[in-house]
C-alpha cells in the first residue's frame, strides 16, 4: 500500500490515471474515521492534504473556491477576517471541505442554512480514470448543466475525488444569543417555535436540554433570545452552550444517523431513548450514540421508517459493524448503482465504504 | 400503420380519446413553448391523468424506441419542452392533485401540474408559503420548475426550487417508476433528488413532487428607490451586501425598462429615475426593522433622490407589478423583443452594464435591463424590429451578452435554463470533457436518448464511451478568462 499526497489537481489525476483499475482509497483529514462501511484494503491512499489552497475569495460576491484538502477551520479562519463564513458547521474537529462534502456532513445550522448541497455551487472532480470535470460555476445562480455537486456531496468518494470546491458564502451573525430549558420530551416545544416569528439558526435536543441559537444584529439578537426564552420558559445565554451539536459517541460507541419527517420529533426522541442523542430537533436528524446489535438496528429502522426516516450506521469498531447492516435500505438504489457504473466502473473507489450502491 | 399511428391507437384505446391528440391543426397547439422562436409540430400529443398512465406511455415509448418530451404548461424561456417531431409530447397538465398537505412536517406532496402559487394557496391559511416564486408563478407548474430549478427574485434569500424539493417520484426512460428522498431529510445514497431538479427533463418524468413549504415572515417591508444612474443603485447593493444584510430580494430595472413598466401597468415609480431598486427584507420584526434602517440609509448615502417604503400589502403588489410584468411590457414599447438570461459576479455588474449599453449604442440595438441584483442574474431585453429587418443584429447582441457572462466568470443561464436555446454556448462554459461527464448521468438514466433528446448538450453521444480521451486546456482558461472554478 502506498500513501501519495498530490500537490495539485493534475497530480491527482495521474496518480489516478496511472494507477489503472488497483483499488483505491481517498483520505482527507481524518475526523470522520470509520464511517460509512469497513473500507476494503486498498492498493493506494490517495490523501487530498496537499490540496489545500483557498484559490479565490471573493468577498463582495460572497463566494469562496477553496481546495478539497483545506482544513474546514483554515478555511473559516481566513473567511472570518472579511466577516463572512462557509455556514456548514459539523463538529468533526480536523475535517477537510473535501471530507465535509463527500459524506455530507451537517451541524446544528442546518437549520437555516442548509447542508453542503445547498451551499456548494461548483466542483471541480477527478474520476476514477483521472478524468478532471467540472460543473457548476463561481455564481450563486447557474443552471447550466447538470449538478454533479450535488452527486458528490454524500457520495464518500465513490464516484471519484472532489478536488476543489466553490460555495456560497454568509455574512458572520454579529451576535449570538442561545436559550436553554430542560425538558423531556422536546415535541411540542419546537412545534411552537417552528410555528413562531423567530427564525432560529439551530435548535438541538441532547435528551436532556432543548437550546435555541438565534443569531442576528446585536439588538434583534437579544430581543429574540427574550421572546424565545418567554416561550420556553428557558434562560438566556451569549454564545452557544457547552457541548453544543458534538457527536453523541465515543471511539467504542456505535454511532448512528436517524432521520425523520419533521413532525414526528416526539416520536423519534422516544425510539433514540435507549441512547445519548444530539438532535437537530426542527431539521429531522438525529444522531446516536451507544451499544447496538443488529436486532436493536433492525427495530430501530421499523421505528423510523414510520416516520418516513432511515437509520444508518455512521461508525462503529469494525468488530461492530461486521455484525451490522451498515446502510440499511436504500430508496432508488437500481439507479443509485447505474450511476456508480457509470462513474466507476471498475469500482475502484473506496471500496467497501459504500457496497450498498 | 406508421409507429406513431400504432401508438396513437394503442394509446387511445387504453387512455380514451380525450387524452390522445392526433389531428394536426391540434398538435400545433403545442409546437412550441414560452420560447417562441423554436418550433417543431409533436408526432402525437398524450394527457395522461394518472402517473400510472404517465408510466405506461413512457414505457411504450421505450419498447418502440420512440422519444418523448414532457410540458408542463408551457412557459419554459429555452424551449426546453420543443417536441419531437417523431416523438410523443407527454403533457402534464392534468396531473393536478394535490396529493397531501402537512403542515405539522412543512411538506406538500403535489402531482407535477399542480400550479406553482396554488402550492402557496393550499397552506397560505395555515401561514406557511412555497419559496421558489418565478414572475410566471400564476401559471407554471411545479413539474416544470424540477425540471428547470425555477428561482425567483426571492431566491436570494429563500434558494431555488433544488432547496425546497425533497422527494419525487420519477418515471425513468424505461419507464420504470422509481421514488428518492420522502418527507424527511438526507436520503441515503446518491443525491439523486438533487440530480433530477435541474436536469431539464431529460433524465426522467417527475409524477410527484414532495417540497418544503416555509413559515411566512412575521413582518415584509418592501423598499422602492429611485436613482438618478445605474452605478449609484449599485453601490448601494453593494453597502447592503457589505453590512451582512440579506434582503428577500433586491431587483433592479434601467430606465428603459421602467419606461415600458409604466406604459404598462402604471407602476407610478419615480419619475425621472435611470434605475430603480426594490429591495424586500422579511422576518422577525425587530430584525426587520433594523434592517430597513439600514437600507434606507445605504440608499440615501448612495444618491437616492426618493426612497418610498410600502405601506401595505396593497402597496407592495403595487411595486411588485411594475417589476413582474416587465417581460410582457416590452411589447409596449418594442414590436419584438429577446428575453436574455445571464449570469455575472454581483460585483462585475457595473462593468457588465456598461459593455452591455456600448454593444447597444454600437449596434443601434435597444437594450432595456431587469435583473436580480443580488446575485448578479440579468435579464436584458434586447428590442428590435423583425419587419425591418432588425433580427439578426438583435440576435447578435443577444449572443455578444452571453460571451460577456462567460469572460467575467458568470453563467449562461442563471434561471430559464439551457433547453434547446442554449445548448450551443454550453461548449463555451464547459469543456468537451466536462459535457462528456455530465453525460454520464445521462447514460445511468437513459440509455437510448429517448428522454428530451437534443437539449440542453451542444452533441449527443453514445453511452458506453469514457471521457476524458479529449486533451486540450479547458475554453475558459485558453482564453485567458480565469482558471480552473
Amino acid at each position: 500500500m502506498s500513501v501519495v499526497c498530490p500537490a495539485s489537481v493534475d497530480e491527482l489525476a495521474s496518480v489516478l490515471r496511472e494507477s489503472g483499475s488497483a483499488p483505491v482509497r481517498v483520505a482527507g483529514g481524518g475526523s470522520k474515521p470509520g464511517w460509512g462501511g469497513i473500507a476494503a484494503p486498498a492498493d493506494h491512499v490517495v490523501s487530498t492534504l496537499g490540496l489545500n489552497r483557498i484559490v479565490e475569495h471573493a468577498e463582495g460576491d460572497l463566494v469562496v473556491t477553496v481546495e478539497a484538502g483545506a482544513r474546514m477551520a483554515d478555511l473559516q479562519q481566513t473567511l472570518a477576517a472579511a466577516g463572512q463564513w462557509l455556514a456548514l458547521d459539523p463538529p468533526d474537529a480536523g475535517a477537510t471541505v473535501g471530507g465535509v462534502v463527500a459524506c455530507a456532513a451537517s451541524g446544528p445550522r442546518r437549520l437555516r442554512f442548509g447542508t453542503p448541497r445547498d451551499l456548494l455551487i461548483g466542483v471541480t472532480v477527478v474520476l476514477p480514470d483521472g478524468t478532471v470535470a467540472r460543473s457548476g460555476g463561481k455564481v450563486v445562480k447557474n443552471v447550466a448543466g447538470y449538478d454533479l455537486g450535488k452527486l458528490f456531496c454524500g457520495a464518500y468518494g465513490t464516484l471519484g475525488v472532489v478536488a476543489q470546491c466553490t460555495f456560497r458564502l454568509h455574512p458572520r451573525p454579529r451576535a449570538v444569543r442561545s436559550v436553554s430549558v430542560g425538558v423531556d420530551d422536546p415535541g411540542p416545544l419546537v412545534r411552537e417555535l417552528r410555528w413562531s416569528p423567530f427564525r432560529p439558526s439551530a435548535i438541538e435536543y441532547d435528551g436532556e436540554r432543548l437550546s435555541v441559537v438565534v443569531e442576528a444584529f446585536e439588538a434583534a439578537a437579544d430581543a429574540q433570545a427574550e421572546q424565545v426564552a418567554a416561550l420556553t420558559g428557558g434562560s438566556v445565554s451569549a454564545g452557544v452552550p457547552s457541548g453544543f451539536g458534538m457527536r453523541p459517541w465515543g471511539p467504542d460507541d456505535v454511532g448512528l444517523k436517524a432521520t425523520f419527517r419533521v413532525g414526528a420529533l416526539s416520536e423519534a426522541v422516544a425510539l433514540a431513548r435507549p441512547f445519548r442523542m444530539s438532535a437537530h430537533a426542527a431539521s429531522g436528524v438525529l444522531w446516536l450514540g451507544g451499544a447496538c446489535d443488529p436486532a436493536t438496528l433492525a427495530e430501530l429502522r421499523a421505528g423510523f421508517a414510520a416516520y418516513d426516516g432511515t437509520v444508518t450506521v455512521v461508525t462503529a469498531p469494525d468488530s461492530a459493524k461486521r455484525e451490522l447492516d451498515v446502510w440499511g435500505p436504500v430508496r432508488g438504489v437500481e439507479l443509485m448503482r447505474r450511476l456508480r457504473d457509470q462513474f466507476d466502473p471498475d469500482r475502484r473507489m473506496n471500496r467497501g465504504v459504500l457496497d450498498v450502491i | 400503420m406508421s409507429l406513431l399511428g400504432e401508438l396513437a391507437r394503442e394509446f387511445t384505446a387504453s387512455l380514451g380519446s380525450a387524452a390522445v391528440v392526433t389531428e394536426r391543426a391540434a398538435l400545433r397547439t403545442y409546437e412550441c413553448d414560452g420560447l417562441t422562436a423554436y418550433r417543431c409540430i409533436p408526432g402525437l400529443v398524450v394527457l395522461p391523468t394518472t402517473a400510472e398512465q404517465v408510466g405506461y406511455v413512457v414505457r411504450r415509448c421505450a419498447e418502440s424506441s420512440v422519444p418523448f418530451v414532457a410540458r408542463g404548461a408551457g412557459t419554459g424561456l429555452s424551449g426546453g419542452a420543443l417536441p419531437v417531431e417523431t416523438g410523443v409530447l407527454i403533457v402534464l397538465s392534468r396531473l393536478t392533485a394535490v396529493r397531501a398537505v402537512s403542515i405539522d412536517d412543512e411538506r406538500v406532496v403535489v402531482e407535477p401540474g399542480v400550479v406553482n402559487l396554488d402550492v402557496t394557496r393550499a397552506v397560505a391559511a395555515e401561514g406557511y408559503f412555497y419559496a421558489p416564486d418565478p414572475s410566471s408563478q400564476q401559471v407554471c407548474t411545479i413539474g416544470g420548475n424540477v425540471a428547470e430549478n425555477s428561482g425567483g427574485a426571492h431566491c436570494l434569500k429563500y434558494g431555488f426550487t433544488a432547496h425546497h424539493v425533497t422527494g419525487l417520484e420519477v418515471v425513468l426512460p424505461d419507464g420504470s417508476v422509481s421514488r428518492f428522498g420522502g418527507l424527511a431529510p438526507d436520503p441515503v445514497g446518491y443525491d439523486v433528488v438533487g440530480a433530477l431538479v435541474g436536469s431539464e427533463g431529460t433524465l426522467g418524468i417527475v409524477t410527484e413532487v414532495t417540497v418544503r413549504v416555509v413559515r411566512a415572515p412575521e413582518r415584509v417591508e418592501t423598499v422602492l428607490a429611485g436613482f438618478r444612474s445605474m452605478d449609484d443603485a449599485g453601490s448601494a447593493v453593494s453597502a447592503i451586501v457589505a453590512a451582512g444584510v440579506l434582503p428577500a430580494a433586491v431587483e433592479m430595472m434601467d430606465t428603459l425598462s421602467i419606461e415600458a413598466a409604466e406604459a404598462a401597468v402604471a407602476c407610478g415609480y419615480p419619475p425621472g429615475a435611470e434605475a430603480v431598486l426594490i429591495v424586500e427584507l422579511d422576518g422577525p420584526a425587530d430584525e426587520v426593522g433594523a434592517e430597513l434602517d439600514e437600507v434606507r440609509s445605504f440608499c440615501e448615502q448612495a444618491g437616492a433622490f426618493e426612497i418610498r417604503v410600502a405601506s401595505d400589502a396593497e402597496d407592495r403588489v403595487a411595486i411588485w407589478r411594475g417589476r413582474k410584468s416587465a417581460f410582457a411590457a416590452m411589447g409596449r414599447i418594442s414590436r419584438d423583443y429577446i428575453v436574455q438570461d445571464g449570469v455575472v459576479p454581483r460585483t462585475s455588474l457595473p462593468q457588465v452594464l456598461r459593455s452591455i449599453a456600448a454593444v447597444s449604442a454600437e449596434s443601434g440595438i435597444r437594450v432595456a435591463n431587469v435583473f436580480h441584483a443580488g446575485d448578479g442574474n440579468l435579464h436584458p431585453l434586447v428590442l428590435f424590429d423583425s419587419s425591418r429587418g432588425e433580427t439578426e443584429a438583435a440576435e447578435a447582441v443577444s449572443e455578444r451578452i452571453l460571451e460577456l457572462c462567460i469572460e467575467h466568470g458568470g453563467s449562461i443561464t442563471g434561471e430559464h435554463g439551457v433547453g434547446n436555446d442554449k445548448k450551443k454556448h454550453m461548449g463555451r462554459m464547459f469543456s468537451a470533457v466536462d459535457l462528456d461527464v455530465m453525460q454520464l448521468v445521462r447514460c445511468a438514466f437513459d440509455p437510448a436518448s429517448l428522454c428530451n433528446p437534443g437539449k440542453v448538450f451542444p452533441t449527443p453521444r453514445l453511452c458506453g464511451e469514457r471521457p476524458g480521451r479529449r486533451t486540450g486546456v479547458h475554453p475558459v482558461e485558453a482564453a485567458g478568462l480565469g482558471e480552473v472554478f
